[in-house]
């Protein structure tokens, strides 16, 4: 490929509730965010280095862009770290209550006017799980997509990939550049920053942009804690009774 | 507003994917009383029979370019479709094809979208949906109140019932909706093989993203051989490189149905319950009272699976000396 290949990567900042408890804010809508950890939505990270990777192969730009507030320029600033050229943050303030096509479609304003190759991020967001913007942004901007894509080759106008289907199957599918797709987990092994990326990241500007109107045809109603049907017998008492209770169990299913 | 609820039938290698009867029965109970099966494949002989019973109309859209999915001709032909049926809704797996599918779709209609749906019901003006957030966390309500809604469906989540509608079967002709194609579908492959098989075990143990490091997978390898279980997982330990992807359970891995699986520090994402939840008796240890997993698991315990373990090994050892 030539050496002019643009790349955007659409990145989120979470956060990280794999194992933290969450709940509920006086909104109803939203959860409580001020304990909890951010980070970098973890499927995007694996865009981010889908596209990194592309950078080393084909002498590309990758050009990262955040819907957020302020604090998103944090995973702006990591992905800049790990060697991203340049970085852009639609400001989400003023965004108002919107859903996953109304993210896609601000940054579909974002991109209008611009060129790049190829458009990567995560296949889906840990925090609302929708698996919405990729593809519908590529529709917005009127590009072919792939969803859900672990292994990415692009050559000079076509991109291959595979895509990750159930039970075991992969597809594998030819698609025309320009073209957006969304990165599943798992694909690659995404790096981490040098000390020197991210002392020479603290350095780099970061483009500000308005978001464009985002219009919703959905609406949040709230949100909520699940109730827990056909719980579970939970075992209770020390570790040692736990595990003497389990062993027994194990005992009468034939494992010991 | 139209009363009818569209359904785009799934399948795969000639066969239809369970997620569309899941979906015909979700649209049954959703009152439409014109219930639309959208079936395109590249020829709808085989399949029309099955889906008859499940709606009033199947609408066939076939030819070539239906054999394989992809979402570019089925959304040309299904922006079309929906332009002359004007359903209220359009119900679509929220499947590897589904999400390929869906959001493009959406766009192109115009149409809200919700997706991951696990309960739908017919609102005043449109459809209230819930769906799951944070891997199953929360619930969020959704008001979806455009024409068509959009809706994609979790897969494994609604119970497939059987009807006797006997629905006719009308041919639909999608016209030249592969002019100017941009992507191609090329083959399928399957993941390689090393030769284990996680869906033939009658144990397994299931680690997830509490054993943390790689160093500490020596721990679950152990306690797997004390027991006679094979070992498998959830989707980070392997995304993480620690166990091939052949091991995996879930909606991207394996099925499983052992007597008896045990879930150590795996929360249990929808992904993932979708993959075990048909095994005889579950044991799932988790540090966080509410994970999902305890929600199908028949035993819970709720500790460091760091603790649990070693102490669970040394009671093994005592049992079997």
């Amino acid at each position: 490929m030539e050496a002019s290949v643009e790349i955007a990567v659409c990145l989120k900042r979470v956060p990280d509730t794999a194992e933290a408890d969450v709940k509920v804010d006086a909104s109803g809508k939203d959860i409580v965010r001020d304990k909890l950890a951010f980070t970098i939505n973890e499927a995007d990270n694996y865009a981010l280095e889908e596209a990194l990777l592309a950078k080393e192969k084909h002498n590309a730009n990758v050009t990262l862009v955040s819907v957020g507030a302020k604090e998103s320029e944090e995973v702006l600033r990591m992905g800049l770290a790990k060697g991203a050229t340049a970085a852009a943050r639609i400001d989400s303030a003023g965004l108002g209550e919107t859903d996953g096509i109304g993210i896609a479609r601000v940054l579909a304003g974002w991109f209008q006017g611009k060129t790049f190759d190829l458009i990567v991020t995560g296949a889906i967001a840990s925090d609302d799980g929708n698996s919405q913007v990729g593809p519908a942004l590529a529709e917005l901007l009127g590009l072919p997509h792939a969803a859900y894509v672990t292994k990415l080759d692009i050559q000079a106008g076509t991109a291959t990939v595979k895509r990750e289907l159930e039970g075991g199957f992969l597809e594998v599918k030819e698609l025309a550049t320009p073209c957006v797709v969304t990165i599943q987990t798992g694909g690659n092994a995404p790096r981490y920053a040098s000390i020197m990326g991210i002392k020479r990241a603290g350095a780099k500007p970061i483009e500000q942009a308005a978001p464009a109107k985002a219009e919703s045809k959905t609406q949040l109603i709230k949100v909520y804690v699940p109730e827990i049907v056909g719980a579970a017998q939970m075992v209770e008492g020390t570790v040692d009774e736990k595990a003497l209770k389990i062993a027994q169990l194990l005992k009468e299913k034939g494992a010991v | 507003m139209s009363n009818s609820i569209m359904v785009l039938v799934e399948h795969r290698q000639g066969a239809i994917r369970d997620v569309s009867f899941e979906m015909l029965t979700a649209a049954r109970k959703l009152g439409a009383g014109n219930v639309e099966a959208v079936l395109m494949a590249e020829s709808c002989d085989l399949l029309a029979p099955a889906i008859a019973p499940h709606a009033n109309k199947v609408v066939c859209v076939s030819g070539p370019i239906f054999r394989d999915f992809n979402y570019e001709p089925y959304q040309k032909a299904l922006v079309k479709l929906a332009a002359e049926r004007k359903p209220a809704a359009i119900l679509i797996a929220n499947s590897a094809f589904g999400t390929d599918l869906g959001p493009s779709l959406a766009v192109a209609l115009n149409a809200g979208l919700v997706s991951d749906a696990v309960a739908c019901t017919k609102a005043d003006s449109g459809f209230s949906v819930s769906r799951g957030m944070y891997a199953g966390k929360l619930v969020a309500d959704w008001a979806v109140r455009s024409e068509p809604s959009v809706i994609m469906v979790r897969q494994s989540n609604f119970k497939a019932e059987p009807a006797s509608l006997g629905g006719t079967v009308e041919k639909w002709d999608a016209g030249d909706v592969v002019s100017g194609a941009k992507t191609k579908f090329l083959s399928l492959e399957e993941v390689p093989t090393t030769g284990i098989d996680i869906t033939k075990a009658t144990i397994v143990v299931g680690i997830g993203r509490g054993i943390k490091e790689a160093k500490n997978m020596p721990l679950a390898q152990e306690f797997a051989q004390d027991i006679g279980a094979v070992l498998a997982a959830s989707r980070p330990v392997v995304d993480a490189g620690w166990l091939p992807k052949e091991v995996q359970i879930g909606s991207s891995g394996k099925t499983i149905k052992p007597k008896l699986y045990i879930a150590l520090g795996i929360s249990g994402a929808f992904q993932h319950i979708a993959g075990m939840k048909g095994a005889d008796t579950i044991i799932a240890v988790n540090k966080d009272p509410k994970a999902p997993i305890f929600s199908v698991a028949h035993y819970g315990i709720v500790d460091d699976l760091h603790k649990v373990v070693p102490a669970l090994r040394t009671k093994i050892k005592e049992m079997k000396t």
